[in-house]
């Protein structure tokens, strides 16, 4: 007994000293930039709700908070151990990928979610996060040199196409999209030649119009009401006519808090998801717009000096990885509502609702500042492939 | 290790360049965000606000019409309609079977509100059923728990209580045709009605009144969410008429024992209508609740033609009736009226003979003999020495051959002949047998039997050239009627020569020879004077006449003469002027005569109640 009295304090002081040290070097700064963020987010739901915490403000709130819980223990975990995980959490992405495609040939028309019951599960959105992770592995293995010869290139393209091809038979242009650049700026990053990046654009510039070929007929009408939204106001191109006309009538100071006509009288299309920014753009101004996009801001500030920081390859590719994942959150979503690019089904990430991209953000968030705690650690480059 | 600070200077150097790419990324959307936000906001407010906000047209009222003691000829009915909105019922057909038990739906109706429960908007209401009866409006208001999402709508529609007795003079409402679209946009709104004829369409400005409107926030699907402003319009004035309504009930009532007819009955003075009647009439509810084609080619095709107002726009030969303008030509002339002219039965121009109405003439006949008896001799005599010139100017002092300019649309002006006319419109030069025949009223000269009392009017009230009129400032209430027009100009006789005209026209009626001395008026004080006629309407032939002048009641219906009256009472000091014209009724004095003296003794017997206030005369049966 006065053994057991004497060993279990000293193991669990330990433990709780480890833990309490990891919280202390937790970067706070980017914690409550994700919690203010978070909360005009929240404010929004509420707004778009009809100023009522149902149907979304309240549950937003909820998992939002779960979300956060998640990220704090997921910040606690050694980089070592993400190392660890990267190639299997890659490929069980990859696998669920496959099922969606598998049970969407079989239901009707475009499957992204697996329903768990619970909540849904969009494989494309934790691929983000896998696909860095699996990269920045690879690259935290591969020496400098070795990476000039173009065949150290062939698998990280690979696995970048596997997911990139998946999610566009889904089809989901803008995730595709997301996925592709990221891992570009990753490869950046990491060091592959420049050359390259010149060989790939000028590709992409001969492909495309091949390309326009396979695209969908809805997302051809995209492209097209984007280029000339007037053609078809009440059609294809309502969505970007609407958003656009409650974003410029929001004018400098915006409508205030609820009174945004476009978003309270249902003119705007998906006011709570997609076109989130136009409650606020509308409701609270350009200066609210551009005070979320200086939160934004300061978060793409933290994910570089986390990256900038840590001492392992590893750690610093993950981080730019991640960065850019959320920086192209950005750009599409509000590029998209904005009427500059088409639309593309890009949600803006903890002031959207729904439920995975919040947790994909989220884990994202939890790895950064995982590598931000243990920015010290310096990971094995020998690490056995599972 | 030296590797991998390579690495990190690559990291670093590329990672720069990296966040360069994203900063100005992302201030290309703070640019965006500036654009639409600061320099093209003012439009996309615009743009905002046309979203939001949409006018709502408040249709105004329609103004009464009434006659001149304020009974309502024409007013608002309330129009109850049923209306189910779908989703406020959890299942619109189960709701319909129950309502069905109420009012009994047919399968299409069924199929008609489903299909419109499908295609509009949930939260529109959907007319199940227009003008419901009152216990049907009782029994769905009892079963209302039962029949979620149903509700009864009160809309007004145009109520003519009096129906065929005043169509002729107010007219009827009806939806708005395509020909009638002006912009106004009142006029688009689904159920307006506008005048279509009579007082309706005469005043339709007034009675209309102008659109109030509603600017109301609605959303994305329509839904009203608030009203924001509100300008009420401005309600339809109320037309009160010179019309007695119980005297136009009982002339249109006398009127309908012909087949087909018409009366005007005028204030000598003032020249306000008092009653103005034609038959057949038709019902003009019919046309505003939408005429069925059926009933509207039974209109069109009945040969006594019921939609015409005949009053204002049948046009006739005067006949004998017009004997007083050639008499006051003659007159004017300086043939004295005491100068006789012998009538053997007819005269002689070139080889042509005229005949006479009476085969063996009337002997020696003077002016007032030959209005007594109208005797056709003494006129085509007379005519001939004034000459056609002469007849033409009289008649036109009198208002015949232009349109009165009564205030009804659909007048039509008549026609008086001479010379000019005839050789600009047939191209041949006037011959004297024509000045003969129009001095007896007939050949080219039409007259509608508002000019011919009004032609009454002018010789009985002191020679003044009164103007017929139909509505009046304001309701009767109890003083001396004064004349709603300026005092009329005088057609300036010389004094005598009118009274000597009316004088004749007393004994057409109250000499034991006179030609209506059969309907003459007996009650005291009451008595009137007048002139019959008698319109051919077609061609005696020599050997008709050699083997005898066929009668009218051989004749077919369309082949007989009109039967026409003029008159005026009281003999002594008149006050009203009648004109009566019976289509193909017969002869003057025995078919219109008798019912010119109805009216006009019914007119007198009401004479005192239009001394009276309106309350007591107010509660006549509208049936």
């Amino acid at each position: 007994m006065l053994q057991l009295s004497t060993r279990k304090p000293t193991r669990f002081s330990e433990a709780d000293l480890h833990i309490f040290q990891k919280l202390r070097s937790l970067n706070w700064g980017l914690v409550l930039t994700l919690c203010l963020i978070s909360a005009s987010g929240v404010a929004l739901l509420y707004s778009a709700g009809g100023m009522a915490w149902e149907p979304w403000a309240g549950r937003h709130l909820i998992r939002l908070c779960c979300g956060m819980m998640l990220m704090i223990v997921l910040a606690m975990i050694d980089v070592q151990h993400w190392f660890r995980l990267a190639y299997p959490a890659y490929f069980a992405c990859l696998l669920l990928l496959v099922a969606v495609e598998v049970i969407g040939q079989i239901g009707m028309g475009a499957q992204r979610w697996i329903d768990l019951g619970v909540f849904t599960l969009q494989p494309s959105e934790l691929m983000k996060i896998a696909l860095v992770l699996a990269l920045a592995r690879y690259f935290h293995q591969i020496p400098l040199d070795r990476l000039r010869a173009p065949l150290a290139l062939i698998p990280p393209l690979l696995m970048t196409a596997a997911p990139v091809v998946l999610v566009l038979l889904q089809p989901n242009l803008g995730t595709a999209a997301l996925l592709a650049f990221g891992s570009g700026a990753v490869m950046f990053a990491a060091g592959v030649p420049v050359w390259i990046f010149w060989t790939a654009a000028g590709g992409v510039l001969v492909a495309a119009p091949v390309g326009w070929q396979f695209l969908h007929d809805y997302q051809k009408d995209r492209v097209l009401t984007f280029l000339d939204p007037g053609s078809d106001p009440l059609g294809a191109g309502y969505n970007i006519l609407q958003s656009t006309i409650a974003i410029g009538s929001g004018g400098v100071s915006g409508k205030g808090f609820g009174m945004g006509s476009q978003s309270q009288l249902m003119f705007l299309p998906e006011k709570h998801t997609d076109f989130i920014f136009v409650v606020l753009a509308e409701e609270m101004g350009l200066m609210g717009a551009i005070g979320l996009l200086l939160l934004f801001g300061i978060v793409l500030i933290y994910g570089y000096l986390i990256g900038i920081g840590s001492k392992s390859q590893f750690g610093r590719v993950t981080a730019l990885g991640l960065t850019t994942t959320f920086f192209l959150y950005l750009l599409m979503n509000i590029a998209m509502v904005s009427g500059l690019i088409p639309v593309v089904g890009i949600p803006l990430p903890l002031v959207s609702y729904g439920g995975t991209a919040i947790f994909t953000f989220l884990i994202g968030c939890g790895l950064l500042l995982s590598i931000s705690v243990h920015r010290e650690s310096r990971v094995s480059p020998h690490e056995p492939l599972l | 290790m030296r590797q991998d600070q390579q690495r990190y200077r690559i990291f670093t150097r590329r990672t720069a360049l990296l966040a360069g790419g994203k900063a100005l990324l992302l201030s290309t959307l703070a640019g965006r965000m500036y654009y639409l936000q600061v320099l093209e906001s003012e439009k996309y407010t615009v743009l905002a606000d046309e979203n939001r906000i949409s006018l709502k047209l408040l249709p105004p009222p329609r103004g009464r019409i009434v006659d001149r003691f304020g009974v309502p000829i024409a007013r608002n009915d309330q129009n109850y309609r049923v209306v189910i909105v779908p989703e406020q019922t959890p299942d619109l057909e189960v709701t319909l079977r129950d309502l069905a038990r109420i009012i009994p739906l047919s399968e299409d109706e069924y199929i008609r509100i489903l299909r419109e429960g499908v295609h509009r908007r949930a939260f529109v209401p959907i007319t199940v059923r227009d003008n419901l009866a009152w216990n049907q409006v009782a029994q769905i208001e009892v079963n209302a728990p039962d029949l979620p999402g149903v509700s009864i709508e009160v809309g007004q529609t145009r109520d003519y209580p009096f129906g065929g007795l005043t169509a002729h003079v107010v007219g009827y409402v009806a939806a708005v045709s395509e020909a009638d679209l002006t912009g106004e946009p009142l006029l688009e709104l689904p159920g307006f009605r506008i005048g279509k004829s009579g007082i309706e369409r005469q005043y339709d400005g007034v009675l209309r009144g102008s659109a109030g409107t509603s600017q109301v926030e609605v959303n994305a699907v329509g839904r009203i969410i608030r009203e924001l402003s509100r300008d009420e319009g401005q309600p339809g004035k109320d037309q009160v008429l010179t019309i007695d309504m119980a005297l136009q009930q009982y002339v249109q009532q006398r009127l309908a024992t012909e087949h087909s007819g018409s009366a005007v009955v005028l204030d000598i003075h003032s020249g306000g209508v008092l009653a103005l009647g034609s038959t057949p009439t038709y019902d003009p509810n019919a046309f505003n609740r939408g005429i069925s084609s059926q009933s509207w080619n039974s209109l069109i095709s009945d040969p006594f033609r019921p939609l015409n107002n005949k009053a204002i726009a049948g046009q006739y030969a005067p006949g004998s009736t017009f004997k007083m303008i050639v008499a006051l030509a003659a007159l004017e002339a300086g043939i004295a009226p005491g100068e006789e002219v012998f009538c053997p039965g007819f005269i002689t121009l070139g080889n042509a003979r005229f005949h006479c109405w009476k085969a063996i003439g009337h002997g020696h006949v003077d002016m007032i003999g030959g209005i007594k008896h109208s005797c056709d001799v003494y006129f085509y005599d007379i005519a001939l020495r004034v000459g056609i010139e002469a007849i033409a100017a009289m008649a036109r002092r009198f208002g015949l051959g232009e349109e009165t300019g009564l205030d009804l649309p659909g007048e039509r002006p008549g026609l008086i002949p001479d010379r000019d006319w005839k050789l600009g419109n047939i191209g041949k030069p006037w011959q004297l047998g024509e000045t003969m025949v129009t001095g007896i009223g007939q050949g080219f000269v039409l007259t509608t039997p508002l000019q011919l009392a009004l032609m009454t009017a002018r010789i009985v009230n002191g020679g003044y050239a009164v103007k017929p009129f139909l509505t009046r400032p304001s309701v009767f209430h109890g003083a001396p009627e004064t004349p709603a027009q300026p005092p009329f100009p005088s057609l300036g006789f010389a004094p005598g020569r009118l009274e000597l005209i009316r004088e004749a026209m007393d004994q057409v009626s109250n000499h034991p020879r006179g030609t209506a001395y059969g309907a003459r008026i007996k009650e005291a004080g009451m008595a009137m004077g007048g002139k019959t006629g008698t319109a051919q309407v077609r061609r005696i032939t020599m050997s008709e006449r050699a083997t005898g002048v066929r009668k009218n009641e051989d004749l077919p219906w369309n082949q007989r003469d009109h039967a026409l009256f003029v008159g005026f009472a009281p003999v002594q000091a008149p006050s009203y002027a009648v004109a009566v014209v019976i289509e193909h009724g017969g002869g003057g004095s025995a078919v219109a005569a008798p019912i010119a003296r109805d009216i006009l003794i019914e007119t007198q017997r009401r004479d005192p109640s239009r001394q009276v206030p309106p309350r007591q005369v107010a509660g006549i049966d509208p049936g």
